[in-house]
């Protein structure tokens, strides 16, 4: 499986970190670890940035986190129109990580606030395409 | 003592349009048309051109070829500059660098942008890919968006309410009334954010908290900038203007390598030491400047990335009135994105021409009084490609 199967709308197929979506398949949310020198990304990647390294492993990203800013967008690009409006966010974990996502779509919009707690999940959209987003703790 | 080694010598710019009627190269060529009357010379004195435009809005593959030709710039050497929003801006200080270096002594530097070239699917489906295509663009962002997120992490951190990021749109429609090259020719007050207001729909819902009103107005355009060595400038020109001070930054696309939200973008504040550091001066010393203000909230963190403010206190400006053109630093007098329009790979060299026109005394109503030296703060993309030109008389 490539990486066309990623997000709401994939942009490209080919890329070494596509295994990410499997993971997604499988319920998880992975970042990337160099085997070297054990510097952490997110989003993953096949290259270490720190040391050059490119013996990179898989790690499960924390759930817990808090919601670092967002925003509601009322227009959509193309591609996107069916979904709008919908809530994107920026979330923070305590070991300074942090992930981009959109947040769930059931969620209260009343009830978000920067700074509030925050877990992160898989979803699978009825087309099949796999991604993650953001929910209110 | 900053040098005096390389002058801008000529200023164009066409009007901003919605729509424009004519090709590209015709565009490009009414902002030439106009810096080679102001610089009184004419192709053969010209050494090099660089065009700068964003390419993903052009129909015309490698556009720095046809423009030469269409400007008469041909056969000597021309290349093409892509930096987004910052195109005109990274090319005159490429063009600063050609001359430094000694490889020519008179370099036309010309942005231009036809937003409408393709059409308004096409570009929505353009602008769906103006982040990281990877890990972003598949969530749905949006240029707004993007703003959106720093304007409501700084909003909630700093005390910044959706009034003053109307005072800075009434502002800047305070100038664009009257520039007469700005595509958005009408005051604005705050009686067009009133949501009870259905002929003026500034107060409508874009990306929260982001509204109709904070967002610039996107428009064809071209500017041209001319560019000469300093015994190029003397002889040549009466008010030579001088690149005092360049300073550039970039930053992380994709926003989990973005650090603290709620202090606004980083790179200007690399940008703006670096160029403050060369051109010896301080924040205290600008006397007047142009700042990218695609959105508002984008104005007041450009306040405080170029040292204008505290962090975290640009509001205050605004609230006092102080970057009106009376006030302690006048900044976008000329309508600034938000009215004046923003045809992108045009907008840093109209800046810059606008600073160029002040420090000349040659702004018009717009003129502010007496400025010796003048700021041009041009980011592209969301603060990855930031951009501070300074320059003097
Ligand atoms: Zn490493």
């Amino acid at each position: 499986m490539g990486f066309e199967k990623f997000g709401r709308r994939s942009f490209m197929a080919a890329t070494k970190v596509a295994p990410f979506v499997d993971f997604l398949a499988e319920g998880k949310i992975m970042g990337s670890v160099c085997r070297d020198c054990g510097a952490k990304a997110f989003p993953p990647r096949s290259d270490c940035v720190a040391c050059l390294s490119p013996n990179v492993d898989w790690f499960e990203m924390p759930n817990k986190g808090t919601l670092a800013t967002f925003s509601t967008l009322q227009y959509a690009p193309v591609g996107f129109e069916a979904d709008a409006p919908y809530t994107l966010g920026l979330v923070e974990f305590p070991d300074g990580l942090k992930l981009f996502a959109r947040l769930a779509e059931d969620t209260n919009l009343d009830d978000v606030k920067v700074g509030m707690d925050v877990t992160v999940r898989t979803k699978e959209y009825d087309d099949g395409q796999l991604s993650f987003e953001i929910v209110k703790a | 003592m900053p040098s005096k080694d390389v002058a801008i010598i000529g200023v164009g710019q066409s009007s901003f349009v919605r729509g424009y009627e004519g090709s590209i190269k015709e565009l490009a060529f009414e902002a030439f048309r106009e810096a080679m009357q102001d610089a009184k010379i004419t192709q053969k004195d010209v050494d090099a051109s660089i065009f700068c435009s964003a390419p993903e809005y052009d129909k015309q593959r490698s556009p720095a070829g046809v423009m030469a030709e269409y400007l008469g710039l041909i056969p000597q050497p021309t290349f093409y500059l892509e930096n987004v929003c910052s195109s005109s801006s990274q090319g005159v200080k490429v063009a600063y660098s050609m001359i430094k270096a000694g490889l020519h002594d008179l370099v036309v530097v010309c942005g231009f942008q036809k937003m409408s070239e393709i059409s308004s699917a096409e570009s929505q489906e353009r602008m769906g890919r103006g982040a990281d295509i990877q890990w972003e663009s598949p969530f749905g962002t949006m240029m707004p968006g993007y703003y959106a997120l720093y304007a409501q992490a700084y909003m909630a951190a700093n005390g910044l309410t959706l009034d003053d990021l109307m005072s800075v749109r009434i502002k800047s429609g305070t100038y664009g009334q009257i520039n007469e090259r700005a595509v958005y020719r009408k005051g604005v007050s705050a009686a067009d954010f009133d949501p009870t207001n259905e002929k003026a729909r500034m107060w409508g819902p874009v990306a929260s908290p982001l509204r109709v009103g904070d967002c610039c107005a996107n428009a064809d355009g071209s500017s041209c900038i001319i560019l000469a060595s300093a015994d190029r400038a003397k002889a040549l020109c009466e008010k030579p203007i001088w690149i005092m001070g360049l300073g550039a930054a970039s930053a992380a696309v994709n926003m989990p390598g973005r650090p603290d939200f709620t202090k606004g973008l980083q790179g200007p504040h690399l940008a703006s030491a670096e160029a403050y550091k060369m051109a010896g001066i301080t924040a205290a010393d600008v006397d007047v400047a142009e700042v990218h203000d695609c959105f508002t909230i984008a104005e007041i963190m450009a306040y405080e990335g170029l040292g204008f403010a505290p962090v975290g206190d640009g509001k205050q400006l605004i609230r006092d009135k102080e970057t009106y053109k009376e006030g302690r630093i006048p900044v976008n007098v000329d309508g600034g994105l938000l009215s004046k329009g923003h045809p992108v790979g045009a907008t840093g060299g109209s800046q810059m021409r606008t600073i160029v026109l002040q420090l000349r005394g040659e702004a018009g109503p717009m003129q502010v009084k007496d400025p010796e030296i003048g700021l041009v703060h041009n980011v592209g993309g969301v603060g990855l490609y930031s951009n501070v030109t300074i320059l003097g008389r």
